[in-house]
């Protein structure tokens, strides 16, 4: 018992140790975090300002209703890009830095590193979309007198799970491959975020697209946190999309952890696992 | 129990050259040797040799191809958590987040050894003081540093851990003559006060003479020979380890100060 005890202190130590290390990284490059921000506002606002475009043009939409899908649609694609980020830095990062080899001989078990990594990326990236929605939504009259935000956050917690699961099978490409690793896990993340109606109603897409949707957990936080705030779901409404969450949280995180370990041991049997490639 | 004992290890590399053809590098052609609880051995080698290769395997970074290694009775490829608990390792590249203090990487990294803020807190600063690294220099981001104090910070990282084998490769390369001294002057201190073993792969010959109990000379993934450097000397008739060195492997040392081979 005692044992125990003390195994899993340890693991919350390095835990502790994974979230302590991101926090130094951030205070430390803070002056490219902010600009980082100011660029995904700007790129957000190209998005959103389509609404206003629209009826310029000679469309006719509902302004409103419009502006807050589009937004909706981008801040979970920042979100989910940061999540994803953070992720694949578990590996692209310290491989660049050099302390991969450091990171990798510490007696941190795999899944909590992992999870250390996916913890930090939850809290930072809900600071970075709440903020990137307060600041676009300033932009806009968005008229949204029902909308539920804390049905909105919970839900975008709930996703959380299942993005740190796909982030984890991620997160090992820049191991296997260092020389595409990283570029092929913006890949997945774009392949998410199309079939999941970022901008645009699923019901739109090829019919195998469609299906794609069905498990893709973007598919249900993007439903869910527009329902929360457009029509103002509460967490018993948005049921629907809670509980294909947490299915697919429960199938994505020991497939990503099983996909990472494996990928970490071919690394290791070739010679991969190392600073320079 | 021996502290190490590695039986027949082998590892080879798959490289390609160009888009279709691959070469087969064989870094490790079946190692064995013991190391006893305490003892300092230094494995000498050029460039390649394959002392890289064997300090990765030990740090359970790599996954060998045959052959055994364990670490105080744990197998080293299997036992890998237990394992990890014992053992550290300083390499010639330093490799810290570089942005980052020499206080803020080492915070982290005694993290991921189970050690607590609280206990840290005192311990970062006493251990920097005694590998010899400036008080005022501990908020500076790595990047600022010289290569001789990242060594050093290097140095206080795997000690910070309190392993009870350490693995050294080419921990001077690249230093200056005094950090140089200073790191070999330390790791010396470290054996004596704390009981560790020291597994140090070097291409440095007389760093080896001075700091080591046994010499081995590994030469293209073979290790020629294991013992104290003027049984060494003796049996090859040689007045240097460079002579010894030649009458064994049969070709000249090439010392480089390249360091961070592959093999």
């Amino acid at each position: 018992m005692r044992a125990m005890t003390l195994a899993l202190r340890h693991e919350l130590v390095g835990l502790g140790g994974v979230v302590e290390r991101n926090i130094y990284l951030v205070k430390r490059y803070i002056w490219w975090d902010i600009a980082f921000f100011l660029w995904t506002v700007a790129n957000t606002l190209t998005i959103v300002f389509i609404a206003k475009g629209i009826p310029a043009v000679g469309g006719k939409i509902d302004v409103s209703r419009v502006t807050t899908i589009l937004l909706v649609g981008a801040v979970i694609w920042a979100y989910l890009g940061i999540i994803f980020e953070i992720l694949t830095e578990t590996v692209a990062w310290e491989r660049w830095e050099g302390t991969i080899e450091y990171t990798f001989m510490a007696p941190l078990s795999r899944p909590v590193h992992l999870f250390g990594m996916g913890a930090f990326a939850v809290a930072y990236g809900i600071v970075r979309a709440v903020l990137l929605f307060g600041v676009v939504a300033a932009f806009f009259t968005l008229h949204v007198p029902k909308a539920d935000y804390v049905a909105a956050l919970v839900l975008l917690v709930v996703a959380s799970i299942s993005f740190i699961g796909i982030g984890m099978m991620t997160a090992v490409l820049p191991l296997i491959s260092p020389e595409k690793g990283t570029q092929l896990g913006f890949v997945a993340q774009g392949v998410l975020l199309v079939v999941s109606g970022v901008y645009y109603p699923v019901s739109v897409l090829p019919g195998w697209m469609q299906a794609l949707a069905k498990i893709s957990p973007a598919t249900y936080a993007l439903r869910g946190c527009r329902n929360a705030i457009l029509e103002g779901a509460g967490i018993t409404d948005l049921w629907r999309d809670i509980w294909p969450l947490l299915v697919i949280g429960a199938v994505s995180v020991p497939l990503g952890l099983w996909v990472f370990q494996t990928g970490e041991r071919y690394a290791k049997k070739h010679g991969k696992l190392k600073r320079s490639g | 129990m021996q502290a190490l004992e590695v039986h027949n290890l082998r590892k080879e590399f798959v490289r390609r050259d160009g888009r279709r053809k691959r070469r087969h590098v064989t870094a490790l052609r079946g190692v064995s040797f013991d190391v006893a609880r305490g003892e300092c051995v230094a494995i000498l080698g050029p460039n390649g040799s394959g002392k890289s290769t064997l300090v990765r395997l030990l740090a359970t970074l790599l996954l060998p191809d045959g052959g055994s290694a364990r670490v105080f009775g744990h197998d080293a490829f299997r036992e890998t958590r237990a394992v990890r608990r014992l053992v550290n390792r300083v390499s010639v590249e330093a490799s810290f987040f570089k942005k980052m203090s020499a206080v803020e990487n080492l915070s982290y990294a005694a993290r991921f050894y189970g050690l607590r803020a609280s206990e840290t807190r005192e311990q970062i600063p006493e251990i920097l003081k005694r590998v010899g690294f400036p008080a005022d220099r501990r908020d500076d981001p790595m990047e600022n540093l010289s290569r001789g104090m990242q060594q050093k910070v290097a140095l206080a990282r795997a000690l910070l851990t309190a392993p009870v084998l350490l693995l050294l490769d080419e921990p001077t390369t690249g230093l200056d003559p005094r950090s140089k001294q200073e790191v070999q002057r330390f790791i010396e201190e470290v054996r004596a006060e704390h009981d560790a073993t020291v597994l140090l792969c070097t291409h440095d010959l007389a760093e080896a003479e001075t700091l080591a109990d046994r010499v081995g000379i590994l030469d293209d993934g073979n290790l020629l020979c294991l013992e104290p450097a003027d049984e060494l000397k003796a049996r090859y008739g040689a007045a240097t380890l460079e002579e010894a060195f030649f009458a064994a492997s049969g070709h000249a040392f090439e010392n480089g100060d390249g360091g961070g081979d592959e093999a």
